[in-house]
């Protein structure tokens, strides 16, 4: 017994002493982080995130395979801490959450049936699928057997839905689904996501410059959830009151539904559901990463400025906004009047960005009151420059520099600061004004002047109608409102009088002749046809890009490029420019654009801000679909359609609207917005809903 | 040199360690449901089993019988060959670090397999000289990877059957398991 006993431990002496000498002997140098993030993980060995064991997780986190969330069991807290071990930012810790991005694998069609394959994988080996779509879910339920914590389900309409409640985002349905459509991201991930040639997107989506997911806002409304509606809309964009006025809806003329019959009123159910919000007096609740102790100054608090802003806070950044004019807004508040976007709604839009906790200095301006140089020894770790374009382009004929000759933007912002209160000057009126240009600033300018009482207004444009860059409804808004419409003539000679106020605008009559670069039939003078008209105010709206001065302040930023358009030079995918931390978007970098192109632009350049700031490579988006279409969901017939009209724009009667500058376009009703919604097709790449009729 | 063919036959085949001996059946079950997994666990049974045959013998021979302590050789085994796979893992992790990041995962999984203490005691029990207990320990993990392949190989392609719900997942491989075995009940006569 003692013999046996003694034995036994002689044993197991010289097995322990063999192990300590061969783990002295053997040792290998580990990183010191792994045991700390071994310590905040559950220790539970479950498996749930995919690696064997917490050791083998904590290693692969450390190694930079797994995310700091990697631990499916500990929860945000445990993330938050691996985070601070392993000194990234936590934005990258929110947790997971599965999204099945399929709404409808039964609905496109079979292309071949198979007996016998139960599995998604299986199936997908054949040809890819057995769906005509290359993307789409097949329904098999892979990720529903692969899901070890039952939050996956076979929905209704035969494709698997998430319970969100129940996802802890350890993506083992990620991995099994052969056709990425199931997909695992975290909150940062899917606001920073830009749209890829490989994503599930409808023709609108595609569309759309700030890449909203349209299908699904609309789906939301039509199922009466106006909340989920308004936060899909500001996972993209975040002036959605704004943008539901002023939005000149590209995405409408790649509607599906309009191919065969009227397009979605798209825009209006934005509207709808963005007035919901603010009129239900309860700003719904925006989800920002904690602070990760970067710093960054945004110049211009246009609408590219704003959303660059309003996604670097979401993603935990500290965020100050540096603005030249009084109030915040740039463009959307000093550009576009009152009666298109009433400023207490602006306002109160910006006021809900502001409220995540960013910082705004007003009336500073870049180059005088501060530079690139300064903002840096502040010690900002990146800079925006979201400047807009807000100089007018000269007309550069003789006698426009008379008394009572303005530009258009120059003219739209003397007004609106009077307007607001922010100066006293109020900008001169005349009784019979002419406005030159075609675009949507000529048009706000007549519209502007109508209102301000002038007995005549007239727009003078080199080409005709149909070239005209302007918002097909806001020139016939005009014309309701007595506008009158000069086309193809072209303004050789402001003339004034004695005192050096303007009296008459000289044009020559143009004829159209054979189509330029830009596809417009480019107009030619007739010889001879000189016409005067009888004016007193003139306003010459032909165009505006950035204003370039501040380069000339500064060490660094005369270093920054800039194209001979007087724009900033910038990747077009990262848009950043040649000088690492200075980034740009807006019109500043693509010359004047619309409003949704800013936001999409200042959310392109928070994603490449985010990544420097993490000191990540800033690359561009792998396989990007920025402004092209994936050809296959772009149809030349949609089958199967029962046409229904659209919901037409309510608006304020004219002789009403033309005394006041109240809103001109309201809101459209509760039910009607039910009964546009029910006009989407609710497409994805190939799929729609055929069997729709006018509910 | 015929002894030696005949006993790895009769280790490999006749008496293979998972479908005639039944032993290491967690595995088995475990690891062979990808052939990726299976074929990283029959190579690290091998590498392991081979070396436990071997200091077991010695342990065996050396210690255990001049003491007369034989009826300790189970407790004994247990201590010796997870003392070993600790070993081998930190000695593997040092020295050869592209082998540790090949069969890593799976020496824990090894430290107490019955597969490799049942192995380590039929050696024992069929008196081996130290030659024969080295081929045999591996040729009993050869068979023991070989079950486990060709074990693999089938759950892969179960998968693209129809399986009636009740039998699905574990219970087929139970069954194919079973029927595995019968084939190997044909190798009985050969030695």
């Amino acid at each position: 017994m003692i013999e046996a006993v003694l034995a036994l431990m002689g044993i197991g002496g010289v097995c322990g002493v063999v192990l300590s000498i061969a783990s002295k002997v053997f040792y290998v140098y580990e990183d010191p982080r792994i045991a700390e993030v071994e310590g905040f993980l559950a220790g539970a060995n479950c498996g749930g995130c995919g690696f064997a064991g917490c050791s083998a997780a904590a290693v692969a986190v450390v190694g930079g395979k797994a995310p700091v969330s990697v631990c499916v069991v500990a929860g945000a807290e445990s993330a938050a801490n691996v985070a601070k071990v392993m000194g990234v930012d936590p934005g990258s810790a929110m947790p997971l959450l599965s999204k099945n991005e399929c709404r409808g694998g039964l609905r496109a069609e079979n292309r071949f049936y198979y007996d016998g394959i139960k599995s998604c994988r299986a199936l997908a080996a054949f040809y890819g699928g057995k769906r005509v779509c290359t993307i789409g879910c097949l329904g098999m339920g892979d990720c529903i057997t692969a899901c070890a914590f039952d939050a996956v389900h076979m929905g209704p309409k035969g494709f698997p839905e998430v319970d969100e409640s129940r996802c802890v985002g350890c993506g083992a349905c990620e991995k099994a689904c052969p056709k990425g459509i199931i997909q695992v991201r975290s909150m940062a991930q899917r606001l920073l996501h830009f749209n890829q040639e490989v994503d599930a997107l409808a023709p609108c989506a595609q569309t759309c410059p700030a890449e909203i997911d349209i299908p699904r806002y609309i789906r939301q409304i039509r199922e009466g959830d106006y909340a989920g509606a308004v936060t899909t809309i500001r996972e993209r964009n975040p002036l959605l009151l704004a943008c539901g006025r002023v939005c000149p809806h590209p995405c409408e003329d790649k509607c599906r539904r309009g191919i065969e019959d009227e397009p979605v009123s798209i825009n209006q159910l934005k509207r709808f559901v963005a007035d919901y919000e603010r009129t239900s007096g309860k700003r719904l609740p925006v989800a920002c990463a904690p602070d990760t102790g970067k710093k960054v100054a945004v110049i211009g608090s246009g609408p590219a400025g704003l959303s660059c802003a309003f996604f670097l806070r979401r993603m935990g950044h500290a965020v100050t906004i540096f603005e030249m004019m009084p109030k915040l807004g740039g463009m959307i508040r000093y550009g576009i009047p009152e009666y298109r976007l009433p400023k207490e709604v602006l306002q109160w839009e910006i006021d809900g960005i502001l409220n995540l906790g960013i910082d705004a200095k007003t009336n500073v301006r870049l180059g005088r009151d501060f530079t690139i140089d300064s903002l840096v020894a502040a010690g900002y770790d990146a800079v925006f420059l979201g400047i807009g374009a807000w100089k007018d382009y000269k007309l550069n004929v003789e006698g426009e520099d008379l008394g009572g000759c303005y530009t258009g933007i120059d003219f739209l912002t003397r007004f609106a600061r009077h307007q607001q209160g922010d100066s006293a000057d109020k900008p001169f009126v005349g009784r019979r004004c002419a406005v030159i240009g075609g675009g949507n600033t000529a048009i706000d300018c007549v519209r502007t002047l109508v209102r301000l009482g002038a007995d005549k207004v007239a727009i003078v444009y080199r080409r005709t109608r149909k070239e005209m860059p302007a918002n097909a409804v806001e020139i016939e808004a005009a014309e309701h409102e007595g506008v009158k419409f000069h086309f193809l003539a072209a303004p050789v000679k402001v003339i004034g009088n004695e005192e050096g106020k303007v009296t008459q605008l000289e044009y020559l009559t143009m004829k159209l002749g054979a189509p330029d670069a830009s596809g417009r039939r480019r107009p030619e003078p007739v010889a001879g046809s000189e016409t005067r008209l009888d004016i007193d105010m003139l306003v010459t709206a032909i165009g505006q890009g950035p204003d370039v001065d501040f380069t000339h302040e500064g060490r660094r930023i005369a270093e920054l490029n800039v194209s001979r358009r007087s724009t900033i030079e910038a990747d077009p995918e990262t848009l950043q420019t040649n000088i690492p931390y200075v980034f740009s978007a807006g019109d500043a970098q693509t010359g004047a654009s619309l409003v949704v192109e800013a936001i999409g632009g200042g959310r392109r350049a928070a994603r490449a801000i985010h990544l420097f700031l993490s000191g990540r490579q800033v690359t561009p988006v792998p396989r990007s679909l920025r402004k092209k279409h994936i050809p296959e969901s772009l149809f030349e017939s949609v089958p199967g359609l029962q046409p229904s009209p659209r919901t037409p724009m309510p608006e304020m009667p004219v002789a009403e609207r033309i005394r006041s500058f109240a809103e001109t376009d309201l809101v459209i009703t509760e039910p009607d917005a039910h009964r546009e919604s029910c006009r989407c097709l609710d497409c994805c790449r190939v799929c729609y809903n055929k069997d729709v009729d006018a509910a | 040199m015929g002894d030696y063919i005949v006993l790895i036959i009769s280790c490999i085949f006749v008496n293979n360690i998972l479908l005639a001996q039944f032993l290491g059946n967690c595995p088995f079950l475990g690891t062979s449901k990808k052939m990726e997994t299976a074929v990283g666990m029959a190579m690290a049974v091998i590498f392991v089993l081979v070396m436990a045959g071997a200091i077991t013998w010695l342990v065996f021979t050396f210690l255990l019988v001049p003491l007369d302590l034989t009826y300790m050789r189970t407790i004994a085994f247990i201590l010796v060959i997870a003392a070993l796979v600790q070993f081998v893992e930190m000695f593997l992790k040092k020295s050869i670090p592209a082998l540790y990041a090949g069969l890593g995962i799976f020496l824990p999984l090894i430290t107490t397999n019955c597969a490799v203490l049942g192995a380590c005691v039929v050696i024992i029990d069929k008196e081996y000289n130290f030659m024969q207990a080295l081929v045999a320990s591996f040729a009993y993990a050869a068979g023991f990877g070989l079950a486990l392949v060709l074990f693999a190989g089938v759950r892969e392609r179960i998968l693209l059957a129809r399986v009636p719900r009740p039998l699905q997942d574990t219970s087929i491989a139970l069954v194919t398991a079973g029927i595995l075995s019968l084939t190997f009940y044909a190798f009985r006569g050969m030695v």
